[in-house]
């Protein structure tokens, strides 16, 4: 076994997207604790589907670097998602739904309609469940994945003091002068950016299991703010490392692999929360 | 001058106002009571007071030392924090962070205050605990803590008896009574109109067209208070 793993260690598209499979899911699970405890878990689901839209109107317009499409989109519905959330409960869910499904629809259709490929189930399935496009980043990809997730790490350090304000109690802190809504918005770009380059490794439909499962695994077992936070940065970092090593040695699809780790250690922490509080 | 003068406030929300011509003053140690019906404005004019929301109309200014977000709140409940992960250290820390706007991390400073306010609301030992594993009373005491932390001079408190029983809410009550009288002015907003009387030494009653605003002793005489307590005599 470790035999295999050295051999394809030896390959820069498997050391590339070790890179930034550990990366994203660091980010992802940082930022994850945040949108859960806020309730804003939806919002990462609604922007995975609108990404896959925006993706979808890209190849289809034939733009070389699609990036330069999704990510501006991504990045603009998460503030128009977060505006019409805070005003109205329903309507912002209902918003949320609409946009999502709408986007996932227009994509397809587009797709099938003027997609120059031969293969367009292949395509679409591999944009909606990540299969291989892991293994085939550029360096210029895994750069940028990597200049983003230092990005997102360092902010989150810095104003991690803040964020755990704005997180437990917005009125409190907006009342102590803290600008929640900058901080609001801060967060939701980044989940935005976020998103885009997640969509590499798990496509976009798995992309809310990276962020929703390592915090919630992490806040079954630990009982304050930080610790859930360092808990769930770890068990998205090991959940990540397996499903890739599984996933080369057994060839499996990455994106669904990584996923599955998460699911059984969300299960494993739910049966140690429970022994735990006995 | 005073703590917070208020005058001609209209308030409202989304081009709709509730209230009207609300003039008052709030100075150093006294203990306010914003009553008021269900819907007569009494959590928009915390709102407005706490600089959340613009009132529509007339000025609100800060005066005696007091800065603008030097005001502690204890907010009520959100439905978020029931099952938040956070322990009673961090949550009072937090209460901190308006005081030193420009650090990032929390300085010895910042946690000695955080562990002054929690062995004055006598929690001190369960600060490691789990915020939401706390009864309702131990967890008015951590915001009440928190509030301590973000100001020494004004606190305000949003119905703060809600959900907790009778014995407990008594408690909190002369806790309450115990800080205005090492010096903390107090608004509260309540419907516990007999507490009010009993333990206020002003009274704002929020009304549409006209509010009460005076000393406690002058409420009883008026015919604000009557009207609320339901014996007769329109207001």
């Amino acid at each position: 076994m470790t035999e295999t793993l050295q051999f394809y260690w030896s390959y820069p598209f498997v050391r590339y997207a070790v890179i930034v499979g550990v990366l994203i899911a660091l980010c992802s699970s940082l930022l994850g604790v945040t949108l859960v405890l806020k309730r804003f878990s939806y919002i990462g689901d609604g922007l995975s589907h609108v990404a896959f839209g925006a993706l979808a109107v890209a190849t289809v317009c034939d733009v070389a670097d699609t990036m330069w499409i999704v990510m501006p989109v991504t990045v603009l519905s998460a503030v128009l998602l977060l505006r019409t959330g805070q005003n109205a409960k329903i309507q912002g869910d209902a918003a949320i739904a609409m946009l999502s499904v709408g986007s996932l629809a227009v994509g397809y259709l587009l797709l099938h309609l003027f997609s120059a490929s031969a293969n367009i189930s292949g395509d679409v399935c591999s944009t909606l469940f990540g299969s291989t496009s892991i293994l085939t980043l550029t360096r210029s990809e895994v750069w940028l994945c990597v200049a983003m997730s230092v990005l997102v790490v360092v902010l989150f350090c810095l104003l991690y003091n803040r964020i755990f304000a704005v997180t437990f109690d917005e009125s409190f802190a907006r009342a102590t002068g803290i600008c929640a809504n900058t901080y609001n918005l801060m967060i939701a770009i980044i989940t935005a950016v976020i998103i885009v380059l997640a969509m590499n490794l798990v496509g976009s439909l798995l992309i809310s299991a990276l962020v929703i499962f390592p915090a919630l695994s992490a806040m079954r077992v630990v009982r304050n703010f930080k610790g859930v936070v360092i808990c769930s940065a770890v068990i998205s970092v090991c959940c990540a490392l397996v499903g890739i090593i599984l996933a080369i040695l057994f060839s499996t699809p990455v994106g669904a692999t990584i996923v599955v780790a998460n699911i059984v250690v969300f299960l494993i922490s739910s049966a140690a929360g429970r022994a735990l509080r006995r | 001058m005073a703590y917070i003068t208020c005058e001609n406030l209209t308030l409202g929300y989304e081009g709709m106002a509730v209230a009207e011509n609300i003039s008052f003053q709030v100075n150093k140690g006294e203990y306010w009571y914003i009553v008021g019906e269900n819907g007569a404005g009494k959590s928009t004019l915390m709102k407005t007071l706490l600089g959340l929301t613009p009132p529509m109309g007339g000025s609100i200014t800060t005066g005696s030392g007091l800065s603008r977000y030097e005001i502690g709140y204890l907010p009520q409940q959100t439905f978020v924090q029931k099952d938040f992960p956070a322990s009673v250290w961090e949550i009072v820390l937090s209460g901190t962070l308006s005081r030193y706007k420009k650090r990032l991390f929390f300085n010895k400073e910042q946690k000695l205050l955080a562990e002054e306010n929690l062995r004055r609301m006598d929690i001190w030992a369960l600060r490691k605990q789990c915020y939401r594993t706390l009864s309702g009373g131990q967890q008015q005491r951590v915001l009440l803590a928190r509030a301590l932390c973000a100001s020494s001079k004004l606190l305000v408190l949003d119905e703060p008896a809600t959900g907790l029983d009778p014995r407990v809410t008594a408690e909190f009550y002369r806790l309450i009574k115990d800080l205005n009288q090492e010096g903390l002015t107090i608004i509260m907003v309540s419907h516990d109109i007999e507490a009010a009387v009993s333990y206020a030494s002003h009274i704002l009653h929020v009304e549409r067209e006209q509010s009460f605003a005076g000393t406690t002793a002058a409420y009883q005489a008026s015919g604000f208070w009557r009207a609320l307590d339901g014996s007769g005599c329109e207001g």
